[in-house]
């Protein structure tokens, strides 16, 4: 055997493309079997359209179409209706690995690795050889490019094969067409789960899924809002790690240290810039492109000892709760499930990372009433499919005991059983998946927190609800009992000793002695404008036309005694209040307050009141307090605890 | 039968609808109040010798969806039974269970419902089943001995029966009523009235001739007896004054048979005075026997424990013996029949136990 020399080993030392690496590690990126490679690919595909309408704040239109050939071989192919892309830029965007403008900045957005759609294209060269077909076009009186790609995996660059004009009936817009060896007997049923998931979470968005034979699916929009866009922002002293601390320095245009980490970093101002160089022990007028290695580390140290402000928000979209419960409702049509519950939490912050959670629990209905419950998790907006065992949205789900909740649950940990659908939305600037393809939730403490804060808040209004509904089914007894069973008791009674039928009347207060508040809300499709009587008077949106949500509120005194007290109707953020009657003594963003009339034993009042801003549905049952009234005494509303 | 008068009974029906009905015009919610019919509450009653209701009362009020369906019944029920006098007839309880299916709303969903609020109305009257027309299910049971009865039959005429002579093997049989206009007791030689709990004894004691052999009136319980039977032992009792002497197997339920005739049932302790007797003893087979006897037996269930347990906390199982007797079959953990004596042979029971057992008593000589 001959010696080998480091010279010798020097020889086959060479760089590694990353588009070789990926050739080897499909499976990082999700390609691991046929079946996950067609699911992985629509993924992307939809994510990267979806990001591209949002960024240009066009209500996004998707469109997916999947052709199968015999030989396994699958055509993908998805069109947006985002703003398309200049000519220059086609090679790069699909052609080559991390490249992407979401990498750098600081905010919520479904890709920022720059891999996803151009992993699709590789995926497909590798397995069938065929170039990718990409269409664009970029506004009305432009035609649209057609650019055949390949990429060269050696230098991780795109090759244009072929480069077209052609004419295309959509304004502006990305269409993609690439061939990949994929399963779609297997697959395509987790294509049409995965569309309706994304869905859910983008209800601005419409999807159409056109199957192999012809089978054309639609997932309607169902508000014309697009999500908050959002802020970027600068990193955050809790969650910089040591080696960006000491990229940036070497990168900041500012002389001084101080300066540099005011600048550079978010929710730093003096007092706390100050506090950290004197915990770190450095003069502020360090030259950032001059220090050391341990002074970098001082003060990366010192940053953790300091108090810093949350970094700000602005930079997640959440979808809200009347929005998620909307699509919910929308999307389970077919199960008609009993209630819909939706809680979403403030932001919150891990390593310095915002992040926010917000869930819904879909009950009853069609649902299976046995085995496990379905849990549906996303990130960003985007479904998480694989790996729901090992995330931390399952870890939370499993360590809260449902059992209180009315749910099957031995031993009060695990997933809980019965007829339930969970969800989970993360919304952060950086989501801690577990591995590069992106399909769980590392365990994160504080993620975890939030998440059981969030559930056990879901779990409280459903707690809520049943026992509202269980008090009401009680009330409706005594209904019963007086319009049904004490007039036969009086008739027989008096029949037997020959007296007249005694009067019922104040035997029914007596016997109810309750308040009893009941309301029903109809829709009202109309042209007018609802007129504004908002006190508050911040909403300027002129909104004509739409939906009224029309609630009207009953009230009887089955009291012995009149009765006065103040009503609250809790309303949706994004509803606009019209009309009330009675008049209202106050509206504010969050309700609206009555003071009622006394009202006399066996008298009672109707209040009505309109809403707009909503969607037929969005509504479909008040939550009703009252104040200044024993609670014990309504049925139908709590105590009011304040604003 | 003599046409009894029953006025009496309509004014105390009567006057239920005039309670509710007043209750109405003073605009309460109407109610009605009966004493709680559980074991908690009876109390012994010194002056008639039987455990009888205490104080606890419970009231039925249209408040509640049960408590105005339960006024409801209550008034049909009274008006039916109103209706049955009038016109003369009778029904039994199951009956009257069937006749609720046309009540509409008050109808009944079990006879169980209806065999209360029957009873209830007893208690709240103070007047009996028979005041009502209403008669139970079952029929008595059967008597074999030196006795004369004489009952007024269906065509209202008198018949004389001797309960040996003129009957067969299975007995004379107790009609479900065995009040004065029904039955009268003509004449008694014998010493005692021994009850026995199974059928399979009562025969055994027949076939045996321990009826001529001892002097014995032998009377079958069936089980938990009809009240008939329990009122016939009371009548037989009072009239006679022979000791009555309860033979039954030796389990806790045995003993709740011994209770209901000798100290009255805790379901009819209203009408204690008319149906318990006093002057009743427990022969057997007590716990004691077991072991004395070597008798063959079964290991007590879960509930056979639990029955002795509440028997512990029983107002009318307090004296020293049953403390000790119930307390000795939980420590042995067994239990027995009647008819394990004839684990000695089938002359056993009436040549040597019974004998035995009744020297003891002090009830005979030799």
């Amino acid at each position: 055997m001959t010696k080998i020399t480091a010279e010798d080993l020097a020889k086959k030392q060479k760089e590694i493309s990353v588009a070789e690496f990926f050739e080897r590690n499909k499976h990082i990126l999700g390609f691991g079997n046929q079946t996950r490679a067609l699911i992985t690919s629509v993924k992307e595909g939809v994510d990267n359209g979806l990001d591209a309408c949002e960024e240009a704040y066009i209500l996004p239109d998707i469109y997916v179409e999947i052709k199968n050939h015999e030989d396994g071989e699958c055509k993908l192919i998805v069109e947006d209706n985002g703003p398309g892309i200049v000519k220059k830029q086609i090679p790069h965007i699909f052609g080559r690995l991390l490249y992407g403008s979401r990498f750098h900045a600081i905010r919520q957005s479904r890709g920022q690795q720059g891999i996803g759609i151009s992993a699709v294209v590789l995926y497909g060269q590798l397995t069938t050889g065929k170039h990718a077909k990409i269409i664009s076009k970029i506004s009305e009186d432009r035609p649209a490019i057609i650019t055949d790609l390949a990429i060269d995996t050696n230098k991780n660059r795109a090759e244009v094969i072929a480069k077209d004009t052609t004419h295309w009936d959509k304004p502006h817009g990305t269409r993609v067409e690439i061939s990949i060896l994929a399963d779609y007997k297997r697959g395509k049923k987790y294509v049409y789960d995965y569309l309706q998931s994304t869905s859910i979470v983008n209800p601005h968005a419409q999807i159409i899924y056109k199957e192999h034979n012809g089978t054309e699916h639609i997932f309607e929009r169902t508000t014309d809002t697009l999500p908050r866009s959002t802020v970027e922002i600068k990193p955050h002293p809790y969650g910089v790690e040591l080696g960006t601390l000491i990229k940036m320095a070497k990168h900041t245009k500012s002389r001084q240290l101080n300066s540099f980490i005011k600048t550079e970093f978010s929710s730093m101002g003096d007092r706390t810039t100050n506090a950290a160089l004197e915990e770190a022990n450095l003069e502020k007028n360090l030259k950032p492109k001059e220090m050391t290695r341990e002074q970098f580390l001082a003060l990366h140290r010192s940053f953790k000892k300091v108090r810093i402000m949350a970094p700000s928000t602005d930079c997640l979209s959440p979808i809200g709760e009347t929005l998620i419960k909307r699509s919910l409702k929308h999307e389970t049509q077919e199960i008609s499930p009993e209630f819909i519950i939706t809680s979403s939490r403030p932001p919150s912050v891990y390593s310095g990372n915002p992040f926010q959670i917000e869930v819904g629990l879909v009950y009853g209905g069609n649902l299976p009433k046995e085995g496990p419950v379905k849990i549906l998790r996303f990130a960003n907006r985007v479904p998480l499919l694989y790996q729901q065992g090992g995330c931390v949205i399952t870890t939370a789900i499993s360590s809260i005991d449902w059992r209180r909740y009315g749910l099957d649950q031995p031993s009060g940990k695990g997933i809980p059983s019965g007829p339930a659908i969970f969800i989970t939305h993360i919304s952060s600037t950086l989501i801690p998946f577990t591995s590069e393809s992106k399909e769980a939730i590392a365990d994160i403490e504080e993620i975890e927190n939030e998440i059981k804060l969030a559930f056990r808040e879901c779990a409280r209004k459903v707690q809520h609800h049943i026992n509202k509904k269980v008090r009401r089914v009680k009330t409706r007894e005594k209904f019963d009992l007086i319009t049904k069973i004490l007039p036969e008791i009086a008739k027989k009674s008096s029949n037997m000793i020959n007296k007249p039928v005694p009067s019922l009347d104040q035997i029914i207060t007596k016997i109810m002695d309750v308040v009893w508040i009941e309301d029903i809300i109809e829709y009202e499709k109309i042209n007018r404008a609802p007129i504004q009587t908002t006190l508050i008077g911040e909403s300027n949106e002129e909104k004509s036309g739409g939906t009224i949500t029309k609630s009207k509120i009953l009230v009887v005194n089955y009291k012995q005694k009149p009765q006065k007290f103040n009503l609250y109707a809790i309303i949706p953020e994004d509803a606009i209040v019209g009309e009330t009657n009675p008049k209202a003594a106050k509206i504010t963003k969050n309700y609206i307050k009555w003071s009622l009339d006394s009202i006399a034993p066996a008298n009672k009042i109707d209040i009505t009141f309109e809403l707009a801003g909503l969607e037929k549905g969005d509504l479909d049952e008040n939550d009703l307090y009252i104040e200044n009234i024993n609670p014990s005494f309504v049925i139908g509303a709590d105590k009011w605890e304040g604003d | 039968m003599v046409n009894k008068d029953y006025s009496n009974v309509i004014i105390k029906i009567d006057a239920i609808a005039e309670k509710i009905y007043n209750d109405f015009q003073k605009t309460e919610i109407p109610y009605l109040t009966l004493p709680t019919r559980t074991k908690s509450n009876i109390r012994f009653d010194e002056k008639l010798n039987v455990w009888k209701y205490g104080k606890n009362t419970t009231s039925r009020e249209a408040k509640t969806l049960d408590g105005a369906y339960m006024l409801l019944r209550t008034m049909y029920m009274a008006d039916f039974i109103k209706e049955m006098i009038k016109i003369n007839k009778s029904s039994t309880l199951r009956e009257m269970y069937y006749i609720s299916e046309g009540w509409d709303l008050a109808k009944f969903h079990s006879q169980q419902e209806s065999n209360l609020l029957a009873e209830d109305l007893e208690v709240i009257t103070s007047c009996m089943r028979e005041d009502f027309k209403l008669r139970p299910e079952e029929d008595g049971a059967r008597v074999i001995g030196n006795l004369t009865i004489e009952e007024i039959t269906r065509n209202n005429t008198k018949k004389k029966i001797h309960c040996q002579d003129d009957v067969g093997d299975a007995g004379y049989s107790i009609p479900y009523n065995v009040e004065s206009e029904k039955i009268t007791i003509k004449g008694v030689d014998a010493d005692f009235i021994i009850a026995i709990e199974t059928g399979g004894m009562f025969d055994r004691l027949v076939e045996n001739s321990f009826d001529t052999s001892n002097r014995a009136v032998l009377v079958h319980l069936k089980g938990q007896p009809a009240r008939s039977t329990r009122r016939f032992i009371k009548r037989l009792n009072e009239e006679t004054n022979l000791p009555v002497l309860i033979f039954t197997d030796c389990d806790p339920w045995s003993f709740r048979i011994f209770a209901s005739v000798a100290f009255g049932a805790i379901k009819t302790a209203h009408i204690s005075e008319y149906l318990a007797t006093p002057q009743s003893h427990y022969l057997g087979v007590t716990p004691s026997d077991i072991e004395n006897y070597d008798l063959p037996t079964d290991n007590l269930s879960k509930e056979d424990i639990n029955a002795l347990k509440s028997e512990l906390t029983d107002p009318r199982f307090q004296d020293s013996f049953w403390k000790g007797e119930i307390k000795l079959q939980l420590k042995i953990g067994k239990k027995s029949e009647q008819q394990a004596l004839a684990k000695y042979g089938l002359d056993y029971v009436t040549d040597t136990y019974l004998p035995e057992k009744l020297t003891e008593m002090g009830i005979l000589r030799k």
